[in-house]
């Protein structure tokens, strides 16, 4: 059963692309930070980013920086620097990992686009939609830079989404706009903010379609491969390059379904997985499960950038229910009825659960999940324990015997 | 006429190398457990060598290996290798068939494997990161008792009066030792509290239904364990005979099957 040879894996021609529309992003948001061309808006992943673009802000999100830094394994160096400042080894790796990398001045960026540090923020907007981390780290930086802080603090657990909801996050959007106004100096454009939703949501419709591709059966494309090339969805939706981006990979995997090209040769099982990515760990994941024929077809943490609910004649309203429509948002019901639908639509033979020990929000293992989807779906699962991006909370070789104990229970019911 | 054919399983654990030797009717023939030290495949030769002694065999009357374990990819002699679930799972069902729930308490980690009345995996988990409720953590209060871990059974068995160990992680567990050796607590009573502590961790990972059947080298070395567990869930908790071998047994039983396909 032990398969040490190296899988195939099939590389997306798309790549090239889309690392070089990275690259123009980040090169985009240095050039303005040093010359003062364009003001620069930090914003959370799942945050107010059209608002912020309709404004004329190059948006920077630190969750990517902090991916950057697990997938470089630069946290681990990192992570202490933040520990040691009273931020504690028990919250949000990301959040630490970046603050370490503030506090170190060592960022991945200088290595891949030669940027001597991430640029500078004029104006920081967070949303708590995901977590209440984003509101803490963001502080940080309001301290270090002195500059303005917005927010959105959405309600948690929501299971249908209701018109008080709705009353209430509109509010905090609108109260956002005066400070954002004052920062640039100019009047919020109704027109050019609809245009920039408009954007944003094709870009929503491209990604999911990409996503959606993956039903096929062999998938063209891995989750390992979704986590990269989600890159434009996360920190270019407003943009039309990143729509641009996404007709061109979902002409590639449409190509590949059409040739019967699998994303792993002789796909036999097709996993679900829940939780964030092991972001030092992707390559070796993504190999593991190649190596036993096994695809990971679909993920939670994917298609947390599908804003469905953006195309709304309000556009304020269609901001409120896009971020609150969210899977990390809803309550346990929703939850486990989203992931029933997704085992369905994916045709899915077993399920990995990641419990990240510094995200508990995208950990969906612990209020008995699993075991209950188990006796529901009847599929076998493993839930692992480990970390987004600290490497000292992640056990190799409890994990590799737990995802071979997995492949193996699928060889032994076959 | 060829000469009979035994099938050779490798469990290379986190402190011990067991290897357990079947004959084509999957009977154990030999077995040989040494410490795993620092060298896994010259371990499992040795251990080898010696359960080959044991069954007055030589080398060439094994046909077919399989090695499981931490150690199973190291065991350069081994045709195949599964993990330490599947072959427990093996090993104890061949003792004791139906539809059970096994505990393995090994020198790392801790499993419960859940099998259908085929032998089949229903599901398994394994304890979190810390090494708490597991054999190194009776190892570390052995330690910290300056007892022999072989000495840790007859003691636990001398007394009914367990101190209550609270602590998740086994460093703060020793604080908690420190303050009941200041307070003039039998050490037999430290000792039992570790039991029962180690005991405390495994009813947190399953409720434990049905048949439970308890594995490893914590219950080959310490019984007690089986008769707490069996007061904890209220009904006799089976052990396999040799159970620290049963991952052993489970991989010389996949062998054999293996070679017989
Ligand atoms: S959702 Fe999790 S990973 Fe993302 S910022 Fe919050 S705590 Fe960190």
């Amino acid at each position: 059963m032990s398969e040490d040879k190296k899988p195939v894996i099939k590389k997306i021609q798309s790549t090239g692309p889309m690392r070089a529309l990275m690259g123009e992003y980040f090169m985009e948001l240095d050039e303005a930070a040093k010359t003062g061309s364009a003001k620069v808006a930090w914003c959370t992943s799942v945050g107010p980013a059209e608002l912020l673009r309709a404004f004329g802000f190059l948006v920077y999100f630190p969750e990517n920086h902090g991916a950057l830094l697990g997938s470089s394994r630069l946290a681990s160096d990192l992570i202490p620097a933040a520990n040691a400042l009273g931020y504690s080894p028990d919250i949000c790796s990301y959040l630490t990992s970046d603050v370490g990398s503030y506090l170190k001045k060592q960022t991945p960026l200088s290595r891949a686009f030669g940027m001597e540090t991430v640029p500078k923020p004029d104006v920081l907007a967070y949303n708590t939609n995901q977590c209440r981390d984003v509101q803490d780290w963001f502080s940080f930086y309001q301290r270090e830079f002195d500059v303005p802080l917005v927010g959105v603090d959405t309600m948690r657990n929501v299971g249908d989404i209701t018109k008080d909801h709705l009353d209430g996050l509109v509010g905090q959007y609108k109260a956002l706009v005066p400070v954002l106004e004052e920062v640039t100096g100019t009047r919020l454009d109704l027109d050019r903010l609809r245009e920039v939703i408009r954007s944003s949501y094709q870009c929503t419709l491209g990604w999911k379609k990409v996503l959606r591709i993956a039903e096929q059966a062999p998938s063209p494309i891995t989750f390992f491969d979704g986590t990269i090339h989600m890159g434009p969805a996360v920190v270019l939706r407003g943009d039309d390059r990143a729509v641009a981006y996404y007709e061109t990979l979902s002409a590639e995997l449409e190509a590949r379904v059409a040739d019967g090209v699998a994303a792993v040769e002789d796909e036999k099982w097709r996993f679900y997985w829940d939780g964030m990515p092991v972001w030092g760990k992707l390559r070796d994941h993504a190999e593991f499960f190649g190596a036993r024929k096994a695809c990971v077809v679909a993920s939670t943490y994917c298609n947390s950038w599908i804003f469905e609910d953006l195309a709304h004649d309000d556009p304020f309203e269609g901001m409120a229910r896009a971020y609150t429509e969210l899977f990390i948002v809803r309550n346990e019901e929703f939850k486990e009825r989203y992931l029933t639908n997704m085992v369905r639509d994916y045709g899915i033979n077993g399920l990995v659960y990641h419990d990240s020990k510094t995200c508990p929000n995208n950990a969906n293992n612990r209020y008995g999940m699993p075991q209950r989807l188990a006796r529901k779906l009847g599929l076998p699962y493993v839930v692992f324990q480990g970390d987004l991006n600290d490497l000292r909370m992640y056990s190799e070789e409890q994990t590799r015997t737990q995802f071979e104990a997995l492949v193996e229970q699928l060889h032994e019911q076959a | 006429m060829t000469a009979p054919a035994y099938f050779c399983g490798v469990d290379v654990g986190a402190s011990a190398t067991k290897v357990v030797l079947v004959d084509a009717r999957g009977n154990a023939v030999g077995m040989a457990v040494n410490p795993s030290g620092v060298d896994y495949d010259q371990t499992a030769r040795q251990c080898l060598d010696q359960a080959l002694l044991e069954a007055d065999l030589q080398r060439e009357a094994v046909v077919r290996t399989v090695s499981t374990g931490y150690g199973r990819t190291n065991v350069s002699f081994a045709d195949d290798s599964l993990t330490e679930i599947h072959c427990h799972g093996v090993g104890c069902h061949h003792h004791i068939p139906g539809a059970l729930t096994l505990v393995d308490i090994g020198g790392q980690d801790n499993k419960v494997i859940r099998l259908d009345d085929h032998g089949r995996r229903v599901d398994f988990c394994m304890n979190r990161k810390c090494a708490a409720g597991t054999g190194a953590f009776i190892e570390e209060i052995a330690l910290r008792l300056d007892l022999d871990v072989g000495d840790m059974d007859g003691l636990a068995q001398s007394t009914d009066d367990a101190v209550r160990l609270s602590s998740f992680c086994t460093v703060f567990a020793k604080t908690e030792i420190l303050a009941h050796l200041r307070t003039g607590v039998a050490v037999a009573s430290i000792v039992r509290g570790t039991f029962e502590s180690v005991i405390t961790r495994v009813l947190e990972m399953d409720p434990l239904d049905g048949t439970v059947a308890l594995t490893g080298g914590v219950v080959a070395h310490n019984p007690t364990v089986a008769d707490i567990l069996s007061a904890r869930v209220g009904r006799t908790v089976e052990v396999p005979p040799h159970p620290q071998f049963t991952g052993a047994l489970g991989a010389a039983l996949v062998a054999l099957k293996q070679g017989s396909d």
